[in-house]
């Protein structure tokens, strides 16, 4: 850990004694490398590039054939629209963002609260049939939303919970619950269960031994749990789309995808709804980006 | 008070049975040691004891009491465990403290009691760190004084030396021993060493494949193995057997040699023994009306004595000797062997044959 990256590959000695020809050859290969990541990160920001510039241009700038890329004249105006209605009251997307900050919320807390004990019982005690169990569990994230989004639509309408906040939160739990209980297994696993055993010694019950000595030490790994369940309901837009209608319960992805579809877009706010809807997750996923890689892969299956 | 007993129990994981009908009485006050090879199943045992395993069959009496179903906090034991599991964010001070606010007490008991134990454990430097910051032998003393600094009926000690080096291990052997004097307490000790077993027991347990082969005073598990596993596991270098038969008034052995038939056995003739000789009761340099033929195959100086491999046939004897014995490989010699101090094991069912006559 203590050790990076660049001081484990020091290019120290190598500066000292260059041999000539591989220098050129290595230089001629990283400019090549270089080119070729320029390009690619141009192809793959450019939409994101292209959002943030519209989302600030004037309308008359947003339209302009050919299009403006750097003499624009700057605004706000798209911003404003967003949260304020034109009458002055709230506007329908704040609205929309709103629910979105509820349901992504609750969710999020529902799943991590039901989840976290679940992955320490499956960490922790021998369960009959665990390894299917933990397999049926998984299994339930591998159909993809959009299949089970008409029975689900049906059962819902059936229950009264179309077009409820309440319905999406459940079917995010529903969802999040097993991706808690994998990637929190992968870190109680890490923990080791003596610390349990001493506690219970102690004179703790098995619960206060979990309360007061493992979940300490699970904070980090709830909070980067909690952070990718946060960003799935957060990002979700089929269920969204499929079991909400009315604009008071409606989350933003919808909402914002809702602005396309008439005789002329407001692209000016389409991108400014964009720009305030990517920026969250933007910011979890900085604030839990060693864990991207390694505790999606790691974490939850080692062992 | 502080009496531990097992009887008959019985765990498997998955397919591995890992205890297999254990029974053990610990009596109050005692040092009682559980040796045995990795694998054996004293872990298992002692956490079984502990109440941290669930068992699939028998019971656990804590003075005279059944606690078989009694949670671990309920048993009033304390537990050292092989790597310590202190509690990693909280301070040496705070680990020690830990079993008294589990239970309650009074700030000024807990510091009363903590600072008792630093200096009995000579730990009053370390209080303020946390385990990250403690060595090895550090950590293994916290650990202790956390079990030590209340009164449990019994302490229960999973391999708690194994992880130290050398020196540090027979320094805590001695402490160990003065800390259970003191105390007059019930010590449950596991340990796959048999120099800390011979060395701290009272009474020894040797277990094996989930079974316990035999329980005794050291010198009873020492001097008079129940049967060839004891013999074999209990004693550095480890006894030398040998496949013979008694025959008349002579032992005559698998590969050829014959020694007197020892007055002691009353195996039949004919029947399949092992002939279990120690190091120290065999001699390269006397010599005795019992000896057997071999060839040199191996020194080994140890400072203190050598241990010379000597070839019969196609099995090694183990002898001690003077640490100033030379040879060369392939010399041919004779090995004496003292035949009171022999052992003789049933081939088939590994048990002692020696018992009867001594």
């Amino acid at each position: 850990m203590a050790v990076s990256v660049d001081e484990a590959v020091s290019p120290g000695p190598v500066r000292d004694h260059p041999a000539p020809t591989r220098r050129r050859s290595g230089r001629g290969r990283s400019v090549l490398e270089l080119a070729l990541l320029v390009v690619l990160a141009a192809v793959m920001l450019f939409p994101a590039l292209w959002m943030l510039e519209t989302s600030i241009k004037e309308n008359r700038d947003v339209y302009a054939i050919p299009a403006k890329f750097f003499d624009f004249t700057v605004t706000l105006d798209h911003f404003r629209d967003v949260f304020v209605a034109p009458d002055g009251g709230r506007s329908a997307l704040s609205v929309s963002f709103l629910n979105s900050v509820v349901v992504a919320g609750v969710s999020t807390l529902l799943a991590t609260v039901l989840g976290v004990p679940a992955a320490w019982a499956y960490s922790r005690f021998s369960v009959k049939a665990k390894k299917d169990q933990l397999f049926f569990i998984l299994s339930t994230r591998f159909m993809p939303p959009v299949v089970v989004v008409i029975p689900i639509f049906l059962m819902y309408r059936q229950v009264g919970l179309i077009d409820s906040k309440l319905g999406l939160i459940l079917i995010y739990a529903a969802f999040n619950v097993p991706f808690t209980i994998w990637m929190m297994k992968g870190f109680v696993d890490e923990v080791p269960a003596e610390y349990e055993d001493a506690a219970m010694l102690d004179g703790y019950t098995r619960l206060q031994a979990f309360r007061k000595f493992t979940l300490p030490l699970l904070v980090p790994g709830i909070a980067a749990t909690a952070v990718f369940a946060l960003i799935f309901s957060w990002n979700e837009f089929v269920f969204a789309i499929f079991l909400t209608s009315s604009d008071e319960v409606r989350t933003a992805p919808p909402a914002i995808a809702g602005l396309i579809g008439g005789t002329t877009v407001d692209w000016g706010l389409v991108a400014a709804a964009s720009v305030v809807f990517a920026l969250p997750v933007l910011v979890f996923a900085y604030l839990v980006r060693k864990h991207l890689v390694a505790g999606v892969t790691l974490g939850a299956v080692r062992r | 008070m502080g009496t531990v007993a097992a009887h008959g129990l019985r765990k498997s994981f998955d397919k591995v049975q890992a205890l297999d009908g254990v029974t053990l009485d610990v009596p109050d006050g005692s040092f009682f040691v559980v040796l045995g090879p990795s694998g054996a199943g004293k872990t298992t045992t002692l956490r079984a004891i502990a109440g941290l395993e669930k068992l699939d069959a028998g019971s656990v009496h804590l003075d005279g009491r059944d606690a078989t179903g009694d949670t671990p906090a309920a048993r009033d034991l304390a537990m050292v465990f092989q790597n310590y599991a202190l509690y990693p964010r909280r301070t040496a001070y705070e680990n020690i403290a830990s079993p008294l606010r589990a239970r309650r007490c009074s700030s000024s008991e807990i510091a009363a009691a903590v600072e008792r134990m630093s200096s009995l454990l000579h730990i009053e430097r370390l209080l303020q760190r946390r385990p990250a910051q403690l060595s090895g032998g550090e950590m293994q003393r916290v650990a202790l004084a956390r079990a030590l600094v209340r009164s449990p009926r019994a302490f229960l000690m999973d391999e708690p030396l194994t992880n130290l080096d050398l020196k540090l291990r027979v320094e805590m052997r001695t402490e160990l021993t003065r800390i259970h004097r003191s105390l007059g307490a019930t010590f449950v000790y596991v340990t796959n060493d048999q120099v800390e077993a011979l060395s701290m027991a009272d009474q020894v347990a040797v277990l094996q494949e989930g079974k316990v082969q035999q329980v005794g005073t050291p010198t009873e598990v020492y001097e008079r193995p129940a049967n060839r596993w004891v013999a074999g596991f209990v004693g550095s270098p480890p006894i030398s057997l040998l496949a013979c038969h008694a025959e008349g008034d002579r032992l005559v052995g698998a590969q050829g040699w014959t020694l007197p038939r020892p007055r002691w056995t009353t195996a039949e003739d004919g029947r399949a023994l092992l002939l279990g000789l120690r190091a120290e009761d065999l001699s390269v340099e006397q010599r005795g009306d019992a000896s057997l033929p071999g060839e040199l195959y191996g020194l080994e100086p140890l400072g203190d004595r050598t241990v010379v491999d000597v070839r019969v046939g196609t099995e090694i004897l183990k002898v001690k000797a003077r640490p100033t014995v030379t040879g060369t490989q392939g010399e041919r010699l004779q090995v004496t062997v003292d035949l009171d101090r022999a052992h003789l094991f049933d081939a088939g069912t590994g048990r002692s044959l020696s018992q009867a006559g001594r």
